[in-house]
């Protein structure tokens, strides 16, 4: 049980909810950019929504399965096709038959989309996560992006579904697919809270930051997003001792330009934090591009926390739907 | 610091009885962990927590906001951890190559200081440093305080820095685990392996850990 990578991605990564617990030794959490995606991801083919999946950049790998296999792709859309031009559909199961070639050849939508696989991929845990950790070079597939000839194996099976396949065919696409709701709608308008520094901007730039568009600099990864927009001030420039921060923290750097801080964050920065993007709100921001634009707009914590709970309502939900057709299906 | 984390933040300076705080605060909450914590970074002077909002939503249904619940819970954590870590902290010796290949800044920071570079290493073999907190890199100290002899700001521009190298920045100093860029003043490189993905404990130096430097 396993597929195998034909042709190198950009940057393909296994990752799983993150590696939490182990900060106070510099090691960030990681783990996947949109969360949302690949959660549903594990849920549309039975999974544990936190089992590792395969965290996919555009231009994406070709993947080859080398067996039967119960698949869905979540997150950005780069055009998945099936050997030379079957075009499946994303926040759906699939079941593909064995030596059937996965490629990504015309981007769409998004930046990283998660292929999930029934059963999850069979890779060691290090530091109880599967996530790759590449400043460390540990996690995840040998602690590095995906690369030719890498061979990636499945965990076991706890659903039948190879017969599913009708017999003239190469993949057969199960009947139900996951509508996102809300959660990628209006995609520039980001929420956030303020952030311990906000007050220590000047009035002007409380203003400018919430009436101006910031655009998303070609210098963004996992790290961060390097906005470029109208620079901001402070009222004075103390110089600030290193303190925690975290996925969606907005720090201002001394060039008055604003940095967001995504999955592969360090664990510890000095810079202004001027505010954070709400957690439901992630989702939305690990799928914005380069030269994609922001406006902000504020909120308070106890909205920021509603917004959340509602997402993880629907979540939920989903999890159960996703639960109760599988079942159906094997029963 | 947003709906997931919170800062209890004790003061914006580099002070040995503030860091012993932020250090018991943090024993004292892995000794009383709660449902939903998720991660502890601590710094200087302040601890963050990462927090799993939903869950605790569910597990403890607070009235209020879970944030409201969690700033209790690190109000708590202040009031009851002591001042500082009890028991003797462990201290390393850490031999280092001075100057030339493995410490490229050492002569021009013996230069702007006016001392030989011999007296520099000479001070900074001299003092037992305390290792504040760890980050931007797995497994990267953050020590002082350095003597005021040998402080010097940063370089402006980051050059490439192997790992192991020995660097000073203001009243800091500190070891790169890895390869990579890096801003501090280079008088050094130690043999010790600072990361070990693979080790149990793959993190050499721990927030309060104390360190002498020798030269090797």
């Amino acid at each position: 049980m396993s597929l195998t990578i034909i042709k190198p991605g950009l940057l393909d990564t296994i990752q799983d909810l993150g590696r939490f617990g182990y900060s106070s030794w510099g090691i960030n959490p990681g783990g996947v950019m949109d969360s949302y995606a690949a959660r549903i991801a594990n849920m549309l083919v039975g999974n544990e929504p936190g089992e590792a999946v395969m965290e996919i950049h555009f231009p994406g790998a070709q993947i080859l399965f080398e067996q039967n296999a119960l698949i869905s792709i979540t997150g950005a859309d780069f055009t998945p096709t099936l050997n030379d031009d079957e075009r499946i559909t994303t926040w759906r199961p699939i079941v593909v038959r064995r030596n059937t070639l996965l490629h990504f050849p015309k981007w769409q939508y998004g930046s990283r989309c998660y292929l999930a696989v029934h059963g999850g991929f069979c890779v060691p845990r290090w530091l109880n996560s599967y996530s790759t950790n590449l400043k460390a070079g540990a996690g995840g597939f040998e602690g590095r992006k995906l690369d030719k000839g890498d061979e990636l194996p499945f965990k076991e099976n706890s659903i039948y579904f190879a017969g599913l396949l009708k017999d003239s065919r190469e993949y057969q696409p199960l009947n139900w697919r996951v509508d996102t709701g809300k959660t990628y709608q209006l995609p520039h308008e980001i929420l956030f809270t303020i952030g311990h520094e906000w007050s220590q901007l000047t009035h002007t730039s409380q203003q400018d930051m919430m009436e101006n568009n910031f655009t998303i600099h070609p210098f963004s990864d996992r790290m961060g997003y390097q906005l470029r927009g109208v620079p901001l001030k402070r009222q004075q420039t103390t110089e600030l001792v290193s303190s925690g921060v975290s996925f969606g923290t907005i720090q201002l750097l001394p060039d008055g330009q604003l940095i967001l801080l995504m999955a592969d964050h360090q664990t510890t920065g000095g810079y202004p934090r001027i505010g954070h993007v709400i957690s439901s709100q992630l989702p939305k921001l690990a799928q914005l591009r380069p030269s994609d634009s922001i406006h902000f707009s504020m909120i308070d914590i106890p909205t920021a926390e509603e917004l959340l709970f509602s997402q993880e309502h629907e979540l939920s939900i989903i999890q159960r739907a996703c639960y109760d057709h599988l079942n159906q299906l094997v029963c | 610091m947003g709906d997931g984390a919170a800062t209890i933040d004790l003061g914006n300076h580099l002070s040995e009885s503030l860091n012993g705080k932020v250090l018991a605060m943090h024993q004292w909450l892995e000794q009383n962990r709660f449902e939903g914590l998720k991660d502890i970074i601590t710094a200087y002077s302040s601890l963050t927590i990462l927090y799993d909002t939903a869950f605790i939503k569910n597990y403890y249904q607070p009235s209020a906001p879970v944030f409201e619940w969690i700033k209790q819970r690190l109000i708590t954590a202040y009031q009851q951890s002591g001042d500082f870590v009890e028991g003797t902290p462990v201290r390393h010796r850490i031999p280092v190559h001075y100057g030339r290949e493995n410490g490229m800044d050492l002569d021009a920071l013996a230069r702007q200081k006016q001392l030989t570079p011999q007296e520099v290493i000479r001070i900074h073999t001299a003092k037992v440093y305390r290792v504040y907190m760890i980050g931007f890199l797995p497994g990267f100290s953050y020590m002082a305080a350095v003597d005021d002899q040998i402080a010097q700001p940063r370089k402006d521009k980051p050059v490439a820095v192997p790992a192991g190298s020995v660097g000073i920045a203001g009243s800091q100093t500190g070891i790169y685990p890895f390869n990579g860029p890096g801003g501090w003043n280079i008088i050094g490189r130690t043999p010790m392996e600072l990361f070990n993905a693979q080790a149990e404990n793959p993190v050499l130096l721990k927030a309060g850990d104390e360190v002498v430097f020798y030269e090797a």
